[in-house]
């Protein structure tokens, strides 16, 4: 027996030891009629070659390992970054337990929402009264200032109403009167969790600003749109904003919901965008969003509000920050100051430093649409070579989008642009156009496993490392971050390559 | 197991009238069913379950897609398991069930894959099902080593009128390779629970009694035909082989002599379903899951069966002891070898731990087995569970939880997530073992808390391989010396007075 109480083995060695090793090697002989060693070494083989890559890309109707959720996901998301708001999914409950199950496992953190809990009966006459049953529960459990309905697919399939169900549901007294309950149609079906965050936005914003009148002021909203890095990004973005002098509201501001204290007091709600600010954001002069695709619907309303509005592609490193600056300064009038032209020198200051180390190392990177259009514009900057820019969620424009800012440099010409494509798909580039390393989610973990491309984890969701998102990737401090993880993997892996004691040595250098 | 001492009563049933009273009327009728203190001698703990969750309560429950694709059929390694409708359902439950198997991801197994048919608007409007045919030769293609797919129905595919049986039957004789339909869509039943079901009785009617004799995937090595039966074999059932349990317990029963046919089924393949009516005894785990199936294997083909408990020493030995009766005296002697050899390692276990863990409180809330199946290996420890509860139970499970728990337990069923904050306010248990969703909300309140469907990313806690690693795992939460730093020195506030270091 391996096992004892003084080096307790977990799965992590248990399973190595020779006991196990014989036990797995007799049950797969004795009971799991496996193929032949040589049928699976030979279609392992086959799935890295050309032929099959052809075959996958041929693919119509199959989608596998995808790099993309479903619309509920970004409306709760969304929500949550308003304060004291109750998420509200009407239909099925399973949905809900997923999305705080997904939320969770990022951010290490409470995420609460709750169901209409739709089931079969429901399917049939439609689900009016889990929604008035379910208001009346959440309002008196929960103690929420607004609660934020959006829906499962389940609920759109069958067209049920939410616009007519919560005015009957107030009618029935389940919330007051005048209790605020926007709402969203957030069909799992159309999209992916990008365009349920804007449209949960749309719905609150619509909610507070349809019949209110704007009266103009010099303040600046920012949208973030559906960012796992919401911790650290959104307070960068509010220090970057306070330096200027800029008078901000952050719509839906996740920041605090998902980094609470541990000290003894679970908060169900904290921090978040006021119903308060909200209101008064009506009245701002522009509104800038951070991730286009997250936004197009609520920009559109803002626009016709009369407001200006300005979207960027998730803006990061020198360029991308520059950007972002000089539209917050264009949208408000304000300059910008001394101390960030000197954080953007030292950030320019350690490009330099390490230009060398990142030049010419070629990436694939994939995550939302926007997200790989920023990591791209940075690698570039970098002198590094994105080779493969996928969004499962990406579209045709935005793919035109991509491909026009690659071809701006020299370091982008040799990037393919896959929008719609899995991470099977990546599979494929990875093994027949290798890079020398992926930017992603933790879901990529299993092409650095099939591949041997090393992974950096940069976007969400990530599950298997901690807190990373609790630092910033926006702004030139945010851009030093990211540039920071992407050095430690190309230097841990030159160590790597080269720490065979007397055999590759000879580069195992103690400055790099 | 001592069952000498009460829990709290009066208190346990001062708490429930406390958090009953924050409900509407309507809510609060339907939840008093639902919470209930054990009395001695009862038959079951007297609280109503598998009913419909009210609404907007923030119940932890998941539906019939979970319990089929992410329970029952997931963990078959050998099948590609598509999951039929919009992209979420597979994408939120890819991976996260930690069946460990053993095989080469995407050539011959494909459990930490997400394979969707990813519904798009025009397919809720024409329908699912010529997308489903396409895929399916595409997952032939692309993926030849499959020994079979199964069609997990999501939500909308019951409600726009597809016909994936009728998809099903045609491609299966088409590719010579079983095609599995499951209507588990999400808002069948009121839990994961029936989705549980649903599969058992897919495999009931899809895989056994189906004539495999003329697939073309019959592997190299030849179909199950060529199978000789011993007078030792057995299966275990219910068992999904999280963190490795399935094998840790596999290794004991091949210990004491069995012959494991097959795994039910945590790494497990489609010759093992196949192959589980050759069974001499069906050796059950997790009761709520499985025990449809065990039932029919028991009415169709005769093949007895046992529950059994391998969560702690105490219940490892009852078990064995349990299962060598269904065997000759060879076994018998071997199941008392094996017990005296393993105590060596129990006993050092519960000498380091148990001094460190004696007389700790625990609350379980888990979905319808280990609330009561994990009583004893806490009881082991020295630990007593004061409260615990059930997300998917029925009443059958709450009868057999009456000889795990003490009088005065407090037993909630499908808590809702304001009811479980308030319990544990109340009763500041040393240890709550629950799921993610619930981690979090209760270590910020400064109790310690691990994951009892994921093992908190470790495991394997079966049998006493993994005995071992449960108690460390139970001692560096609860001992661990976060819990001390909650308190700002300077803070003197009453909510940082309730977050005193647990040890």
């Amino acid at each position: 027996m391996s096992q004892s109480v003084e080096t307790t083995k977990d799965h992590g060695t248990l399973f190595r030891e020779p006991e196990y090793q014989e036990m797995l090697r007799a049950k797969r002989a004795d009971f799991e009629c496996p193929h032949a060693d040589e049928t699976v070494q030979r279609i392992s083989e086959w799935t890295k070659s050309e032929a099959y890559r052809e075959k996958n890309f041929a693919r119509e109707a199959l989608v596998i390992n995808p790099a993309k959720a479903c619309q509920p996901l970004g409306a709760v998301f969304c929500a949550a970054g308003f304060q004291d708001t109750l998420s509200f999914v009407h239909g099925s409950q399973g949905c809900v337990a997923y999305y705080r199950s997904h939320l969770s496992r990022h951010f290490k953190e409470p995420a609460s929402a709750v169901s209409s809990s739709m089931t079969e009966d429901a399917a049939v006459f439609g689900g009016l009264n889990n929604l008035i049953d379910g208001l009346a529960n959440a309002h008196a459990l929960y103690h929420p200032q607004m609660i934020a309905v959006s829906t499962t697919c389940m609920a759109e399939v069958i067209g049920d109403d939410l616009h007519a169900f919560i005015g009957n549901a107030k009618e029935k007294g389940s919330v007051p009167a005048d209790f605020d309950v926007p709402f969203a149609h957030t069909p799992a079906f159309q999209g992916s969790h990008v365009n349920g965050y804007d449209n949960m936005l749309l719905g609150i914003l619509t909610h507070f600003w349809q019949d209110a009148e704007r009266t103009p002021t010099a303040a600046l909203n920012i949208i973030p749109g559906f960012d796992g890095y919401c911790v650290g990004n959104n307070r960068e973005l509010k220090r970057l904003l306070d330096l200027m002098g800029v008078a901000h509201t952050i719509l839906s501001d996740a920041s605090d919901t998902y980094d609470t204290p541990s000290d003894g007091r679970f908060r169900l709600y904290d921090g978040g965008t006021t119903i308060a600010q909200t209101k008064d954001a009506l009245n701002a002069a522009a509104t800038l969003s951070m991730q286009a695709a997250c936004t197009k619907k609520t920009l559109a309303f803002v626009k016709g509000k009369g407001q200006e509005t300005a979207a960027l592609n998730y803006p990061l490193g020198v360029a991308g920050t520059d950007q972002f600056l000089t539209t917050v300064s264009a949208l408000t009038g304000q300059p910008i100051p001394e101390a960030l032209t000197l954080e953007r020198g030292r950030l320019v200051d350690a490009l330099t430093d390490s230009q060398a180390v990142t030049h010419g190392k070629r990436f694939a990177v994939f995550g939302d649409p926007d997200f790989v259009h920023g990591m791209c514009r940075f690698l570039m900057e970098m002198g590094a070579e994105p080779r493969h820019a996928l969004a499962t969620n990406g579209t045709k424009p935005w793919a035109k989008q991509m491909r026009a800012m690659l071809a701006d440099s020299p370091y982008g010409q040799a990037c393919e642009v896959w929008p719609g494509a899995d991470l099977w798909h990546m599979r494929s580039l990875l093994h027949t156009a290798p890079v020398d390393f992926v930017i992603g989610s933790s879901h990529g973990k299993y092409l650095e496993r099939d591949t041997g491309t090393p992974l950096i984890r940069l976007t969400f969701p990530i599950f298997d490392r901690h807190h990373h998102h609790r630092f910033p990737t926006w702004g030139y401090q945010g851009g030093l971050q990211v540039l920071v993880r992407i050095l430690d993997a190309i230097l841990a892996k030159a160590d790597a390559d080269s720490d065979e004691a007397g055999v590759t040595d000879i580069s195992f250098d103690l400055t790099r | 197991m001592s069952l000498d001492d009460e829990n709290d009563r009066a208190f346990h049933e001062q708490i429930i009238e406390e958090v009953l009273a924050a409900y509407p009327e309507k809510g609060r009728k339907r939840r008093a069913k639902h919470l209930n203190v054990v009395e001695e001698g009862a038959s079951d703990c007297g609280v109503k379950s598998n009913v419909k969750s009210l609404p907007g309560v923030m119940t932890v429950r998941g539906c019939a897609y979970a319990g089929s694709k992410g329970v029952v059929w997931g963990p078959v390694k050998d099948m590609v398991h598509i999951s039929h409708g919009p992209v979420g359902c597979g994408q939120y439950s890819w991976a996260q069930r930690r069946n460990y198997y053993v095989g080469e991801t995407g050539v011959d197994a494909f459990g930490t894959m997400q394979f969707t048919s990813d519904f798009q608007e025009r397919d809720i409007v024409f329908g699912g099902d010529k997308k489903l045919r396409t895929l399916i030769d595409e997952i032939e293609t692309l993926f030849p080593l499959a020994k079979g797919m199964t069609v997990q129905s999501e939500c909308p595919v019951g409600l726009i009128g597809d016909d994936i049986e009728a998809v099903a039957r045609a491609k299966a004789e088409e590719l010579g390779k079983l095609v599995v339909p499951v209507r588990c869509e999400g808002f069948r039943g009121v839990s994961q629970s029936l989705g549980h079901h649903i599969a058992n009785d897919t495999i009931r009617d899809w895989v056994f009694g189906r004539d495999a004799s003329s697939d073309e995937a019959a592997s190299d090595s030849g179909p199950a035909d060529g199978f000789e039966p011993s007078p030792y074999d057995v299966v275990i059932i219910g068992d999904y082989n999280i963190g490795g349990d399935c094998w840790a317990s596999r290794k004991l029963l091949e210990d004491v002599g069995l012959r494991v046919i097959a795994q039910w089924t945590g790494d497990c393949t489609l010759a093992e379903l196949e192959r589980a009516p050759k069974a001499k005894l069906n050796l059950i785990h997790c009761y709520r899951s499985m025990n449809y199936i065990s039932r029919h294997l028991e009415e169709k083909y005769g093949t007895p069966w046992s529950e059994f408990n391998f969560f702690g020493p105490t219940r490892i030995e009852q078990s064995l002891r349990m299962i060598g009766e269904f065997f000759d005296d060879r076994i018998k002697q071997n199941v008392e070898t094996v017990i005296a050899r393993n105590r060596v390692l129990a006993d050092a276990v519960i000498d380091k731990y148990r001094p460190r863990l004696e007389g700790k409180k625990v609350m379980l809330y888990v979905g319808g087995l280990r609330p009561r199946h994990m009583v004893s290996a806490y009881e082991d420890l020295g630990m007593e569970v004061v409260g615990a509860g059930y997300e998917f139970a029925h009443k059958d499970d709450y009868q057999r939880t009456m000889e795990h728990v003490k009088g005065g337990t407090l037993i909630f069923d499908d808590v809702t997530a304001y009811e479980m904050e308030k319990f544990i306010e109340r009763i500041r248990p040393d240890l709550v073992g629950s799921g993610i969703k619930e981690k979090y909300p209760i270590q910020k309140m400064g109790v310690p808390f691990r994951q009892v469907h994921s093992w908190d990313y470790s495991g394997p806690y079966h049998a006493y391989d993994g005995f071992a690693v449960f108690a460390r795992d139970m001692d560096m939460a609860v001992n661990s010396p976060v819990w001390g730093l909650f308190q700002a020195p300077w803070m003197q506030t009453p909510a940082a007075e309730t977050a005193e270091p647990a040890a």
